[in-house]
């Protein structure tokens, strides 16, 4: 039964390469010094995008996921990587975002002295700490080998939201750490459950024995719970708009950009990979409720900050509801649920790029003008096109208007709910995208209205460039073929199949 | 009663505990304790797992002790985070809280 799914595929090693680069560079960082860990950084990024693509390339020709059993063991024995069709596109979505951060923040990080050297390294070394912890994340297969990698991630990203030192980034960090803590140790009980009822971690394993006992969903609980507190799903977002809000830009992209997907892709991981075979659908249910409030709540909450930073990161926590909607939309082996599946992939990749742009160019617009207050932007966007330009994209995408990688996804959305009967879910659908329109209209009012504003400095070109590059990424993913849609089924078990 | 069970309830036990405490009460510090008695709970389970052989079959399984020992020290690089954070945040402003308000009101300069 292991025979077939338990050998190392070729290009198997390009999994572990993945892994090393990044860790690799923190080692020679921690070695140079500040002063060199910004360009191993830099130097890095091509390869690392490279090794992503190739694993993508892989995974499309064969067909079938990555395999590589580490030490020669395979499962239950040893620990197993493997990239299947979404592992492969969250490596390069991880790659490509990461990439653009770095340059973005290459200037801001230079270390000319030594008291700026410090923050420097800390910032260059946290950046590879996150890719190596989100590679970790997509490729691995062994729940507690993912644990391990949940808490890389979260010890990589807590720092950043302090990294300048003001006390209330410091109180911002804490309250991440704290909720991510709490994420962390239910985590690891739900963890010590499933090992105590099956003797094996492995997710393929895991999937063949998994049974709908009480311990099975007790332990499902609280995974799911720990894993909700820290992709800051509604109730439990508070401390995400504080803590994104606050970050240097680019940290503030890659935490709401990629950050939280990692353990919402691991949520993605547990039920669709772990607990297919299951009866789930009143749990899917409740996923796509809380999915639902968070839509309503988050967006209601963005319409009312004062600073857009704030409100960028309140409209985070309203997009993430949108993710939750894959539950119920994507449940079982219908024909509907491939579309659902689809459409909550395009909202991970869509709103990670249209976010990422947004955060950035919320940051070009922070140096320039010295602050962030909405209301005093008045004039704004004659001085700063282009940084306005890729906001009101993210917008759009963020919005669900056509063409953008927003739109597909609700779309497809739509679709599934439809489809499937559900048409409760296309309310906070639409809804949602209402909210958006209402939160972009606030940006854009006084940025667009006539008025002069006093400049702090003139804006980078470069970061302009980047943000807006990022955007268009996310307003391409709209024009997305059928065999990308094809591309992330790869690997993915149906309900009643054999998951290997 | 076996020990296995005893040793069970008390996991759960100290796991309900900690969860009281870090829910309950608003200081990090103590918030941050909470969180190793939930630690505690949880590596006793752990023990009990391989107590219990799991579902391998073994009479002893060495694999949960493994997890156990990684879960530690896990459990305290973040205990040493968050009290570097704590102690940080002390010497910065003067208090330790995490109300987010506390920063924006007016009036909270003063305090520096």
């Amino acid at each position: 039964m292991t025979a077939d799914i338990a050998t190392t595929t070729p290009g198997g090693f390009l999994l572990v390469l993945a892994v090393l680069l990044p860790v690799g560079g923190i080692i020679l960082s921690f070695a140079t010094g500040g002063r060199h860990a910004g360009q191993i950084t830099l130097g890095l990024t091509p390869f690392g995008s490279a090794v992503a693509c190739a694993i993508a390339f892989r995974v499309g020709q064969s067909g079938k996921p990555v395999f590589y059993a580490i030490g020669g063991l395979p499962p239950p024995l040893g620990i197993a990587l493997r990239a299947d069709g979404i592992s492969a596109v969250m490596l390069v979505a991880t790659a490509a975002i990461l990439t653009a951060a770095a340059f973005y923040a290459r200037e801001k990080f230079a270390a000319r002295d030594v008291r700026e050297s410090r923050s420097a390294l800390t910032f260059w070394i946290l950046l590879q700490a996150i890719w190596a912890a989100l590679t970790i994340i997509f490729v691995g297969s062994d729940l507690f080998n993912l644990y391990v990698a949940l808490e890389l991630l979260t010890f990589a990203a807590v720092p950043l939201v302090c990294i300048d030192g003001r006390p209330e980034t410091l109180a911002a960090a804490l309250r991440y750490l704290l909720f991510a803590l709490f994420g962390s140790i239910s985590y690891l009980l739900g963890v010590a459950l499933f090992y105590g009822a099956y003797g094996t971690l492995d997710i393929p394993l895991l999937a063949q024995r998994v049974q709908p006992t009480p311990v099975v969903w007790t332990a499902a609980a609280l995974i799911t719970g720990g894993l909700l507190a820290k992709t800051a799903l509604f109730p439990l977002h508070l401390w995400l708009p504080p803590a994104h809000a606050n970050a240097p830009a680019a940290a503030s992209a890659v935490l709401s950009g990629l950050v939280v997907k990692g353990s919402f892709f691991l949520t993605l991981r547990l039920w669709f990979y772990v607990l297919p075979a299951l009866p789930t659908g009143q749990v899917a249910a409740a996923l796509g409720g809380l999915g639902s409030a968070a839509v309503i709540v988050g967006g209601v909450l963005a319409l009312r900050q004062a600073r857009l930073k704030l409100l960028i990161a309140y409209s985070t926590v309203s997009q993430i509801g949108y993710l939750f909607l894959i539950f119920p939309l994507a449940a079982g082996a219908h024909a509907w649920s491939t579309i659902g599946w689809s459409a909550g992939l395009m909202q991970v990749l869509a709103h990670a790029f249209a976010k990422a742009a947004m955060f950035l160019s919320a940051g070009v617009l922070a140096e320039a003008v010295g602050h962030d207050q909405i209301a005093k932007l008045v004039g704004a966007a004659r001085v700063l096109p282009l940084t306005f330009l890729t906001i009101a994209l993210g917008g759009l995408s963020l919005m669900g208007l056509p063409p953008s990688g927003g739109f597909s996804a609700k779309w497809l959305m739509l679709q599934a709910s439809v489809a499937s009967g559900q048409w409760i879910w296309s309310l906070p659908i639409l809804t949602g995208g209402l909210l958006a329109a209402g939160y972009m209209y606030r940006i854009l009012t006084p940025a667009l209205s006539d008025g002069e504003i006093s400049m702090e400095s003139a804006p980078r070109r470069y970061q302009e460039t980047i943000a807006f590059v990022l955007v268009m990424i996310a307003l391409a993913l709209g024009f997305a073929p059928q065999a990308f849609f094809d591309f992330i089924e790869i690997g993915r078990p149906l309900a009643g199949e054999d998951p290997s | 009663m076996t020990p296995s069970t005893l040793a069970g309830l008390v996991g759960a036990a100290l796991v309900g505990l900690g969860l009281y405490g870090l829910v309950l009460h608003p200081h990090p510090l103590r918030k941050l304790l909470a969180f190793n008695l939930i630690g505690s709970g949880v590596f006793l389970v752990f023990g009990i797992v391989a107590r219990r052989g799991a579902a391998a079959g073994f009479s002893f399984d060495p694999v949960p002790q493994a997890m156990v020992i990684t879960g530690i020290v896990v459990a305290f690089a973040a205990s040493a985070l968050a009290v570097a954070l704590i102690l940080r945040l002390y010497s910065e402003s003067g208090r330790v809280t995490l109300d987010p308000d506390a920063w924006t009101r007016p009036g909270s300069e003063d305090a520096k």
